[in-house]
């Protein structure tokens, strides 16, 4: 324990030469201001605008970027930190913005705020910074795209402190899209200057942090570690509590959840359901779920081609589903249940379908549509088999009584894509989370006639196309209300996708640690957390 | 003896090219597309289409296959797309430290697995023979992932004797400047005990773990090997001369039993070295073996054919390395040679 307490003093000795404290308040101060986070694998990039960027990168643009906007922090109920609504947006690197009277451009008041360079942000840099988040390609550009922001000319910096977007059409996700970790406002000067003659300076951006956040990257060894430390000229009067986050890449799930529970780790993300449940029965540490916002389990159907064309056979599916078994056996209770709805459909989402485990009605459908029975399968991610393996198992065993039988087809992730892509898959077992909470949007990728690769049933319904658009476009409350209880109603009678529940997001950490901050990127944010 | 490695060298280079060839291939016949899983999870046919142009997989597989080789001359091994990092650099980082825990690992096998071969081929049939047995049946049957697990809950969870398994080194604690690679060398190169008590307290139960593995197969040859050399008419002769059991055991029987256990040890660690996976995922270790399985899975042909060279060359050189000590341990095949 002491060489233990010798080495936490040299670290904080070396990591802040410039403070020198005495002695002893060193060694308290930076054990106590060092957060080591545990997780599955780390970023592969610095730069979340940049193509293949992984799902840690996320919180390298949330922590060491700003973004014009952020969301309001809603508190959880069970007092484990704070989650957000994109109903409500809250100043970040604007200080204040306006919409035009037309209502087709919205103009920004930028804050004075300094890059990690000393550079001043100016709307010059916001500029840079969105244009090339809508001319690189890949998913930056489609992300911005949600939002109706496709071309740079729609970005204007009008002076150094002032920008304006014009709108290509009136789209309500435009402004919340702006709070994501894509539009973040990048030094472009200093990035400019090492692009090595790359316009938008993806080589260099990749290996290198140019923002203005509230932390820098002090090391970055891919699949090792990422340390950050805090950036103590971030504009915010509310400095970030935590002076240092280690983040440590351990692919073992039973390793991280030992190192959590010795207490050598303080956080720990992405454990099995089975751990967190265990964790949060036992109690030494603390376990904070919040249901993903806009993300279920489902299980798909093919309506475009297989024997799940016929809609009384997917009802028959929703029917015979085992979604109780499920919840316990595949998700050990971490999630809300999607079955038994009554009353009609409302405007949440995700919301439960009308559909409970009753065999007797799957079996009166399977009688009418397929008397012989049927052989089909259903595909999973090979990544994603701690949860997706057991309820594959789970529907094999409750189809077969029907005369259903299941094989199960399980693919590694970089083939999983591949195969949702050509679109004949009979069933699959997927979930999906869209970033922009609103019902109108999680319909557009998954059941809109564009056909998008999550759209992994291929449902194809030209009123259900109307009841998505009209909802998307519309400005009238009544008429949106209409047409998103419209479109769900439609999927519930229709079938092509039966929801099993909406996840957990869950993330273990010790007792002392607080402020845990959840957001739609999913990556923890390191200027809520506190230690004490 | 120098024209002797360089004629092995000559006659390596066959290999190599067969190598390069073949995995280049089966990388490429391998299901799954690159483009596919680094255009995220929302992109649309034009974007893939863009990031398959961006890495080349729309050119001609003869155009992709001389680029490759082109750029193999240069040293070249592209770049990672899981870590965003050449794959030289990728390798060179990560090579040092599965080879750190293999050798280690190897060296505890041994150390456990000879003289326990040894004793066993002396006292037939007595209770060390019967440990052996045991032992070896224990190390073979037990998978990795399973020791490992087990020592992390027994060592680090319920005793508290070993530091967190977070990797190679405690994360408050700064690797010494880098000359092997090896920590445990570096740091006392760098005069730092801390550091390399710190290390050694890291790598001693994964080490731990792979020697249990490795320690089945050398045990169980060591005792074969030195049943048949006892047997043999020399050791009946020296016996008759009246030599004394110390020098029959070790001058003679054991000089001659050792053969087969250097074939075994190289292909034990050969093996080791890329098929350690399990124990580098339970203890964190940034290895290579952990590294090509990941880059496998995400279809990143790249590291997947530089592993598949770098294990290659590992390959041959060891090999060579094993042909070499032959000579010096059996003077008839220096002859040969």
């Amino acid at each position: 324990m002491q060489r233990r307490a010798f080495l936490a003093a040299t670290a904080g000795a070396l990591a802040a030469p410039a403070l020198r404290p005495a002695p002893a308040e060193a060694q308290s101060a930076s054990r106590a201001e060092t957060l080591l986070l545990v997780q599955e694998y780390g970023p592969n990039s610095m730069d979340m605008q940049g193509i293949g960027a992984s799902q840690p990168v996320n919180g390298v643009a949330l922590n060491c970027y700003d973004r014009l906007l952020s969301y309001k922090k809603v508190p959880l109920p069970d007092g484990g930190g704070h989650s957000f609504t994109l109903h409500a947006l809250e100043p970040e690197l604007a200080e204040s913005w306006q919409e035009a009277s037309d209502g087709m451009s919205v103009t920004f008041k930028l804050r004075e705020a300094k890059f990690h360079s000393g550079r001043p942000v100016r709307a010059q840099d916001v500029k840079w910074s969105l244009d090339r988040a809508v001319s690189i390609g890949g998913f930056a550009t489609t992300q911005m795209a949600a939002g109706s922001m496709e071309k740079p000319e729609q970005f204007v910096a009008l002076d150094d402190r002032t920008f304006r977007i014009d709108f290509i059409r009136k789209d309500k996700l435009l402004m919340p899209n702006l709070g994501v970790t894509i539009p973040y406002v990048i030094d472009s000067e200093t990035a400019k200057a090492n692009s090595g003659g790359d316009p938008w300076a993806k080589e260099w951006l990749k290996n290198n942090v140019a923002g203005s956040g509230a932390f820098k990257v002090e090391s970055w060894k891919p699949g090792v570690e990422t340390i950050y430390a805090r950036n103590d000229d971030w504009w915010n009067a509310s400095k970030p509590k935590l002076r240092r986050i280690i983040t440590r890449d351990i692919p073992s799930p039973s390793t991280r959840r030992a190192l959590l529970e010795r207490g050598d780790a303080d956080v720990s993300a992405l454990l099995p359901p089975k751990d967190f449940a265990d964790l949060a029965a036992a109690g030494k540490v603390k376990v904070v779920g919040v249901p993903v916002p806009n993300g279920i389990w489902y299980c798909a159907m093919n309506s475009a081609t297989g024997p799940f064309t016929d809609v009384r056979l997917r009802q028959a599916v929703a029917w015979a589903m085992p979604y109780e078994k499920i919840m316990q056996a595949a998700l050990y209770g971490r999630g809300v249940i999607m079955s038994g709805a009554e009353g009609g459909p409302t405007t949440a989402w995700p919301q439960p379908f009308p559909y409970n485990t009753n065999i007797e009605k799957a079996r009166a459908l399977v009688q009418q549509a397929a008397p012989g029975g049927i052989t089909t399968s259903v595909l999973f991610d090979a990544g994603q088999a701690t949860v997706a393996e057991p309820i594959a198992l789970l529907v094999k065993e409750a189809l077969a009584p029907l005369g259903i039988t299941v094989e199960l087809n399980k693919v590694p992730g970089s083939n999983f894509r591949g195969e949702l892509a050509k679109k004949n898959s009979p069933m699959v077992i997927n979930r999906f989370a869209g970033w922009l909470d609103w019902p109108d949007y999680y319909f557009f990728w998954n059941f809109h006639g564009s056909n998008s690769i999550f759209n992994v049933a291929s449902y194809q319904n030209p009123e259900m196309d109307r009841l998505i658009d009209t909802a998307r476009f519309t400005s009238d409350a009544a008429a949106y209300e209409a047409a998103v209880k419209g479109f769900i109603g439609m999927a519930q009678r229709e079938a092509p996708v039966v929801p099993l529940a909406q996840p957990l997001h869950d993330m273990a950490m010790q007792k002392n640690i607080g402020g845990y901050q959840f957001w739609p990127c999913r990556e923890p944010d390191f200027r809520a957390f506190t230690k004490g | 003896m120098l024209r002797t490695v360089l004629s092995r060298l000559g006659t390596a280079l066959p290999s190599l090219a067969g190598v390069v060839v073949i995995t280049f291939l089966l990388t490429r016949v391998l299901p799954g597309d690159p483009a596919l899983y680094f255009a995220g999870p929302v992109a649309s046919p034009e974007a893939i289409a863009a990031i398959r142009a961006q890495l080349g997989l729309d050119q001609p597989l003869w155009t992709q296959f001389a680029g490759y080789v082109a750029a193999l001359f240069r040293g070249d091994l592209g770049t990672s797309l899981t870590t965003g990092r050449p794959v030289v650099e990728d390798i060179a980082a990560r090579l040092p430290a599965s080879a750190e825990l293999t050798l280690l690992g190897l060296f505890i096998a041994v150390g456990i697995a000879v003289p326990l071969g040894i004793l066993a081929a002396l006292r037939q049939g007595s209770w060390i023979d019967h440990l052996c047995r045991l032992v070896t049946t224990a190390g073979v049957s037990l998978p990795v992932f399973f020791t490992g697990l087990l020592a992390v809950y027994v060592f680090y969870y319920l005793l508290g004797w070993s530091p967190a398994p977070l990797g190679r080194l405690d994360s408050f604690l700064s690797e010494p400047p880098a000359r092997t690679g090896f920590l445990l060398i570096d740091s006392l190169l760098a005069g730092d005990t801390e550091v390399f008590r710190a290390a050694l307290g890291q790598i001693l139960l994964p080490a731990l773990t792979l020697g249990i593995f490795a320690l089945a197969p050398l045990a169980r040859m060591t005792r074969a090997a030195m049943l048949a050399a006892l047997s043999a008419e020399f050791i009946r002769t020296a016996r008759a001369n009246g030599l004394g059991g110390r020098t029959i055991v070790f001058a003679y029987a054991f000089r001659n039993a050792m053969l087969p256990v250097l074939t075994t040890l190289g292909m034990v660690f050969s093996f080791l070295l890329g098929a350690n996976v399990l124990v580098e995922k339970v203890f964190a270790w940034p290895g290579i073996g952990s590294y090509a399985v990941e880059a496998l899975i995400a279809s990143d042909f790249a590291p997947v054919q530089g592993f598949v060279l770098t294990m290659a060359i590992l390959y041959i050189l060891l090999n060579l390395a094993i042909d070499l000590l032959y000579g010096l341990i059996d003077p008839r095949m220096r002859k040969v040679a």
